[in-house]
């Protein structure tokens, strides 16, 4: 059963890491992006629970300025990705535009919250 | 009699017509402008037309009475809005009122919604840079009307979106004078309804939009409406339970899209951190049992967005499973231990009463005495739902099937809110509000459609004949050209029928406008300050009482002399009386009420003990029974009695009854006529006589000679009575002194 299950997750492993490599440059990059922010909220959360959470408002913008920064890159991915049908009239700088934007208001808001 | 009525309504309309078809062909010729140059010139003037028209349907109040701030809680935010102007942003945001809740006090600027008085102070500001020298009670006063006009244009745009441009001018229309909108948003209700149903409607547009589109930049926006709602109102939590609701359900049916991702993620995370800057929120969205929801289903739409994407990578459909497998149980079990843990360890609130009392209309009788007490709490009875909607609530399924019949993204949310909004409404009276825009919206989905049919039927005969006719001049006559004609021979009756339909649509549409109009006038127009009624003759009377005994605490009491009243009347003695009240209509603090509340229900000796205790140095009621006003303190006397008890079991509530039955007269328990809210209000009543033929001391608002004519006051003296004796101040007597 273990060995099977095993098996099994290293198959997929496998097919998943091959299937990948397939993806172009550009979602990459945006992918260790993703990441590397859902990294260091994942930092920031461990930090939180061996140490408290005192300033929680600086700890909610810590966590949520890179939670933030993850879903509107995976945001820019879907839209850039060439595959999606669904996106097919967005052209990518105005993607990119959005993507600024949104990151702007969502870091100056954090730099309000922060305290 | 009523046929050749009918007939003459038959021509008259095709007369309408006739001169329509003239003006417009008038206007081709004149301004030689093209269809669809045309069809934006009309639409935008009926625009403004319904602009305009919401704006002057509110403005009954000001006409009847006069310029002013209307009922209870309007009168805070004036107050507030007045400070804002006067001090400052930073000094209001700093507010410690220590006017009211005496002696605890209030943290204003951390209690509040402050939108609603920043958006009248921008208003009042950019007036004055514009050098326009407004008085800033008229901008309060009119800010509703105005936002009302700005819904109605909101209201086109997200019809636009759901079904189409008619489907928007109609609900536009609608909206612009419905009494369910009307009734919280006419000149004077200055409250935080008036902007948060243009701020509620403007972010499920946007939302609408984001989710249609898949833009960034319109998430971004549906999240500073969002914002803009947070800072207005409670109701916030509506939007923030129905689209992950929306959300969830889409997930369920299988209309998953990248664009919905996009517009849910971007949007929660963004409008969540833009909420948090709103000091009477706080932290809430993290912590509060009733945004858990969108957190669910935030984290939700992430392992779906997950699986979507490794689906797309693997091929193999059997490895797919294993991994679907795995990641479902994990998820499951990962957020089912982060909301145990979150519970048990009370980081995560468990939900309010308010928000229970929704779910479940039993739970505030059973459990929070102060929340039943507010009338507009109370379930909605049949009637008031026909006297808000009128012709909506049959139209509203209409609406409900067409949008089935074309179900897309954006006509599956305004089915949801349209559903969800009409349970709310008949748990809480308030709530009809919030369901408004949904019913006017699905109903002008309803009309639009249905117009729209049938002046397809009505006119395609017109064409046919000319189709026909043209290809019987051309000898070319087809198979398509019979068929034509077969179908000619039933369409008179059809476009009769359609015809016939279309006036009754028109006859219907009519009425609901005199209806409108008729409650607007009479029902939702009146400040509640200053009282109307029909004379003997006929004519109207006003009694102007409350603002009379509220100057007269104004002048005539000293500057920090503290007022006891129930809390009804909190904001507006700190209003406009500027004194210091002991309870008020931010209903923070149930002891500090219930303490009222048992000093009104004790016995004088008693309640002077707890008079003392808290400085009062006056004491306010409202007495209608020369008047026959009926909504005084004698009537709320039972709540009172209620929340009093529920804090300090001495108080019980059938001491004040016989035999389950409230009564004031010779019948009456003998605790109910000689506790401290029966004294100050029949104080001196029984040498009264009230009206003609009946004995002294008879009670117009109750129709009963009152019980206790000989009232003797040992530790209060009458300070005050209006000319009406609707307001009765009494001034509480220094201790005896003791040599």
């Amino acid at each position: 059963m273990v060995k099977s299950t095993s098996k099994e997750a290293h198959a997929l492993f496998h097919s998943l890491r091959s299937a990948y490599a397939a993806t172009p440059t550009n979602l990459k990059i945006i992918d260790l992006y993703v990441v590397f922010s859902v990294f260091t909220a994942l930092i920031q959360v461990v930090y939180m629970a061996i140490v408290g959470s005192f300033p929680f408002n600086s700890f909610l913008s810590g966590v949520l300025s890179c939670i933030g920064t993850a879903v509107l890159a995976v945001c820019l991915r879907i839209q850039v990705n060439k595959e999606n049908k669904e996106f097919k009239d967005l052209p990518p700088e105005r993607a990119f535009a959005d993507f600024v934007l949104c990151n702007l208001v969502l870091h100056l808001v954090i730099m309000n919250f922060l305290g | 009699m009523v046929g050749a009525g009918a007939k003459k309504t038959t021509n008259g309309g095709a007369e309408v017509v006739k001169s329509g078809s003239g003006f417009s062909t008038m206007l081709k010729l004149k301004l030689k402008l093209k269809t669809k140059q045309q069809e934006l010139l009309l639409r935008v003037s009926i625009l403004c037309l319904v602009y305009v028209l919401a704006f002057i349907t509110r403005l009954f109040s000001v006409l009847r009475y006069e310029s002013m701030i209307h009922e209870f809680d309007p009168y805070f935010n004036y107050r507030t809005t007045l400070y804002l102007t006067e001090k400052g942003f930073y000094e209001f945001w700093n507010w410690f009122d220590s006017d009211s809740w005496y002696p605890l006090g209030r943290i204003i600027g951390g209690t509040l919604y402050p939108g609603l008085m920043v958006t009248a102070a921008v208003i009042y500001w950019l007036l004055r840079l514009l050098s326009f020298a407004v008085h800033i009670r008229e901008v309060c006063v009119l800010t509703a009307p105005f936002f009302a006009s700005n819904t109605t244009i909101v209201a086109y745009f997200f019809g636009k979106e759901i079904w189409d441009s008619g489907a928007g001018l109609v609900a536009a229309a609608l909206i612009a004078i419905c009494p369910g909108y009307i009734s919280r948003s006419v000149a004077g209700s200055y409250d935080n309804e008036g902007v948060a149903i243009f701020a509620l409607l403007f972010t499920f547009y946007l939302f609408v939009k984001a989710v249609n589109t898949g833009s960034l930049a319109w998430a971004l926006a549906s999240a500073f409406g969002y914002f803009y709602m947070v800072s207005a109102w409670g109701g916030y939590v509506f939007i923030i339970n129905l689209i992950p609701l929306y959300v969830l359900v889409l997930l369920v049916t299988g209309r998953y899209s990248m664009r919905l991702y996009v517009a849910y993620n971007s949007m929660y995370v963004v409008g969540m951190l833009l909420a948090m800057q709103i000091r009477f929120v706080g932290f809430q969205h993290v912590q509060s049992g009733e945004h858990m929801a969108a957190m669910g289903v935030f984290f939700l739409m992430q392992v779906f967005y997950m699986l979507d994407w490794v689906k797309y990578l693997l091929s193999d459909t059997k490895l797919f499973q294993a991994f679907l497998r795995i990641t479902v149980t994990t998820a499951l079990a990962v957020g089912a231990i982060a909301l145990g843990l979150g519970t048990a360890s009370g980081y995560i609130s468990p939900w309010t009463g308010r928000f229970y009392s929704l779910l479940d209309p039993t739970y505030a009788k059973d459990h929070i005495p102060i929340i039943a007490s507010v009338s507009e709490h109370q379930p909605t009875a049949w009637s008031s739902f026909m006297f808000d909607f009128h012709i909506l609530l049959f139209l509203f399924p209409a609406g409900l099937y067409f949008c089935f019949k074309r179900l897309s993204d954006a006509t599956i949310f305004i089915v949801m809110y349209g559903l969800t909004s009409m349970y709310f409404a008949g748990v809480m009276v308030r709530l009809i509000l919030v369901a408004t825009p949904a019913v006017c919206l699905i109903s002008a989905i309803a009309v639009s459609a249905t117009i729209k049919n049938l002046t397809l039927v009505a006119r395609a005969r017109n064409n046919n004949k000319v189709t026909h006719s043209g290809s019987l001049k051309g000898s070319t006559s087809s198979s398509k050209a019979s068929s034509k004609a077969s179908l000619d021979q039933s369409q008179p009756i059809q476009r009769n029928g359609a015809i016939a339909l279309l006036l009754g649509a028109f006859y219907l549409l009519s009425k609901y406008a005199t209806h409108c109009t008729w409650v607007t006038s009479e029902a939702y127009s009146s400040p509640s300050i200053v009282l109307a009624a029909r004379g003997a003759h006929g004519n109207r009377v006003i009694f102007d009482d409350y603002r009379e005994a509220y100057f007269w605490l104004r002048q005539n009491t000293p500057q920090d002399a503290k007022v006891m009243s129930w809390w009804d009347y909190g904001y507006q003695i700190t209003a406009m009386g500027n004194r210091t009240v002991i309870v008020d209509n931010n209903t923070w603090n149930n002891t500090h009420i219930a303490t009222v509340g048992r000093a009104m229900s004790s016995y004088e000796d008693e309640a002077y003990e707890i008079m003392r205790s808290l400085d009062v140095d006056y004491v306010l009621v409202v007495f209608g029974g020369v008047t026959g006003y009926s909504s005084d303190d004698i009537n709320k006397f039972l709540w009172m009695v209620r929340i009093g008890g529920g804090v300090f079991p001495v108080i019980k509530e059938p001491d004040y009854l016989v035999n389950g039955e409230y009564r004031v007269d010779k019948g009456a328990a003998p605790k109910m006529l000689n506790c401290l809210m029966y004294k100050l209000s029949y104080y001196r009543f029984g040498e009264l006589t009230t009206e003609y033929g009946k004995p002294p001391g008879y009670d117009r608002a109750r129709g009963v000679e009152i019980g206790n004519k000989d009232i003797k006051l040992e530790y209060l003296e009458e300070a005050f009575t209006t000319s009406n004796w609707i307001v009765r101040i009494y001034k509480v007597k220094p201790p005896n002194n003791r040599w």
